[in-house]
């Protein structure tokens, strides 16, 4: 049995595999049928944190518009407290002095709750992945990621393909599995690596960085 | 600053501090401010940058000039074009080549498109600052007009690179001058409907007006710009001091007011939207056939320092160049209008009700990533 997100097919989303993946294992079939209700109400009213850092803030705004609308998915309050909040939705770059900022919000947030990496920066850094010496090289470094969304600023339509894996992602879990931690990501400070660091006034090297990290 | 803050002695005086930001739905992005309280009066504020800096200027060193344009566009994402014409501007300048009148004339309609789209988003989220929900549905409403436009020919909704050292990346959609036609019309009858949501609220006047109020004398002594500095009665639009593209061809009008409060400020960018739609206008019809990129062997300006303003939506943006004539910069700096901006808010937001903040910094029209770069 798949799991249908607003009358869209369980095949025609991506990554089958990894929500398979987290559907394995079962549970009794009272603990199922609970799962099921829950889960139901959990997975459209995910109210997302006001958290906007740089553009692609701007393109969460758009999605909140009436053009794309995503109140349609339930996730239709922004709330300005993170202990109001299921969903933060990171986007756009963060940077070294923002890391306690994000580590705090994150933490003041009720479980069950669930982290969007909206956009490049907040995946690895995006346009800044090469010699900054500030941006942090993906937010997965602070706070444990569930969605990534691709892009630079990643069209509205892509954030709600997203959200919409969200959906599927708290459709597939268990009262039965609940409580299993999760890794603990670390913060890379290291600025030793120097793969990301290319000297001004190189292009050559600045060439070959970019096609080793292909 | 440090000094006289270490000697105050807040009990006595039943003083308090908090902060506002860096997480907070009014300051638009990730800037706080360290706001000192009298019960609900704001005494003092300090603004505190560096929460989205991302070192722009210094990656900029390592990377060529047509790279460079990439990275300008991160840092006032609501007026990307403006950005990149200003870089580009500035490299031409350098060279000493000029760029076809048909890119002229490209490069302005699409730099005025933006400038609509900007304050068309400044409306939605100052509305929503004040509490009026409506209008940031029916400002995005009419932005993703804009978009749309953008989206057709220059591929992309938000950050376009579109215009580059030498000219265009692409030359526009055919039906870049209908659908812009098309918006013009449309929203010279929407724009009536801004004013009757918003402009002519009680309550919003009783918000706005005499709140915040800018001197011509602090204006030119902080370097505000753009429609802030205008609300002051500050002659600086770049389009009008300093005409470059094909702003020269061009005729509107420089929106100034004296009076220098928020509603002021406001009534600015309400009546830029006009005069943009009036540049457009004036435009749209005559775009010339012409090469949409220069054919240049090498991009590398001779050695020396070259600077280039422009007007963005929120004020004068400044590209420095120093180059040791390599095809990277040896050295670039933003003289961005966000920045220069921000500062002043101590001066009009102190003695002002904490509510007031809010309308303050939401008629400064501030975005975090051009301060802190």
């Amino acid at each position: 049995m798949g799991i249908d997100i607003k009358s869209v097919p369980y095949e025609d989303f991506n990554d089958n595999e990894s929500l398979e993946e987290l559907r394995k294992g079962g549970a009794p079939v009272w603990v199922s049928t609970m799962d099921e209700i829950i889960n139901w109400g959990r997975s459209n009213s995910v109210w997302p944190l006001t958290f906007a850092t740089s553009c692609c803030g701007i393109e969460m705004m758009a999605t909140g518009a009436p053009r794309h609308d995503f109140a349609r998915f339930g996730i239709e309050v922004y709330r300005a407290s993170p202990r109001q909040a299921d969903v933060i939705v990171v986007a756009g770059t963060i940077v070294r002095k923002m890391v306690p900022v994000l580590k705090r919000l994150y933490d003041q947030m009720a479980d069950p709750k669930y982290v969007i990496a909206m956009g490049a920066c907040a995946i690895s850094g995006g346009p800044f992945y090469y010699n900054s010496y500030s941006v942090v090289r993906g937010v997965d470094q602070v706070i444990p990621v569930d969605v990534y969304i691709p892009g630079c600023p990643p069209r509205p339509e892509a954030l709600l393909y997203g959200i919409m894996q969200l959906q599927r992602k708290i459709k597939a879990e268990s009262l039965a599995k609940s409580g299993e931690a999760r890794p603990e990501p670390t913060l890379d400070t290291s600025t030793e690596d120097k793969s990301r660091y290319v000297e001004p006034h190189d292009n050559q090297n600045l060439d070959e960085a970019c096609k080793s990290s292909n | 600053m440090e000094e006289t803050l270490m000697d105050l002695d807040l009990k006595e005086r039943e003083e308090y501090v908090i902060n506002m930001g860096p997480q907070h739905p009014s300051t638009h992005g990730v800037l706080r401010f360290e706001t000192c309280l009298q019960g609900e009066k704001v005494k003092w504020i300090r603004p505190h940058c560096g929460y989205i800096h991302r070192g722009i200027e210094k990656m900029s060193e390592s990377l060529t000039y047509p790279q460079l344009v990439h990275l300008t566009d991160r840092m006032d994402y609501l007026s990307a074009h403006i950005n990149n014409e200003a870089v580009a501007l500035c490299v031409e300048n350098a060279m000493g080549v000029q760029v076809s009148d048909r890119v002229k004339y490209i490069r302005t309609i699409l730099a005025e498109l933006n400038r609509i789209a900007s304050h068309q988003l400044w409306w939605s989220a100052f509305g929503m600052d004040l509490g009026a929900l409506t209008t940031f549905f029916y400002g995005l409403r009419d932005r993703e007009k804009i978009l749309d436009i953008f989206e057709e020919s220059t591929g992309s909704r938000l950050l376009q690179s579109f215009i580059t050292p030498g000219g265009l990346m692409a030359d526009v959609h055919p039906n870049f001058q209908k659908r812009t036609r098309e918006f013009i019309t449309y929203f010279r009858k929407k724009l009536p409907e801004y004013d009757q949501l918003l402009t002519g609220n009680v309550i919003f006047q009783e918000r706005t007006k005499g709140i915040g109020y800018m001197s011509l004398e602090d204006a030119i002594n902080y370097g505000v710009t753009g429609p802030s500095g205008r609300g002051s009665g500050f002659h600086c639009d770049i389009r009008k001091i300093a005409p470059y593209s094909a702003y020269p061809l061009v005729k509107f009008n420089e929106v100034t007011y004296t009076q220098g409060d928020t509603y002021h400020r406001y009534l600015v960018r309400m009546r830029e939207m006009w005069e943009s739609l009036d540049i457009i206008d004036q435009l749209i019809d005559n775009i010339p056939q012409g090469p949409i990129m220069l054919e240049l062997k090498a991009i590398k300006p001779p050695k020396g320092e070259f600077y280039q303003r422009v007007e963005t939506a929120r004020g004068e943006l400044g590209v420095y160049i120093v180059s040791d004539g390599g095809p990277t910069p040896a050295r670039i700096r933003y003289r961005t209008p966000n920045f220069s901006n921000l500062f002043i808010i101590n001066k009009i937001a102190a003695e002002h009700k904490i509510a007031d903040l809010v309308a303050i910094s939401g008629s400064l029209d501030l975005v975090i990533p051009d301060i802190d770069r």
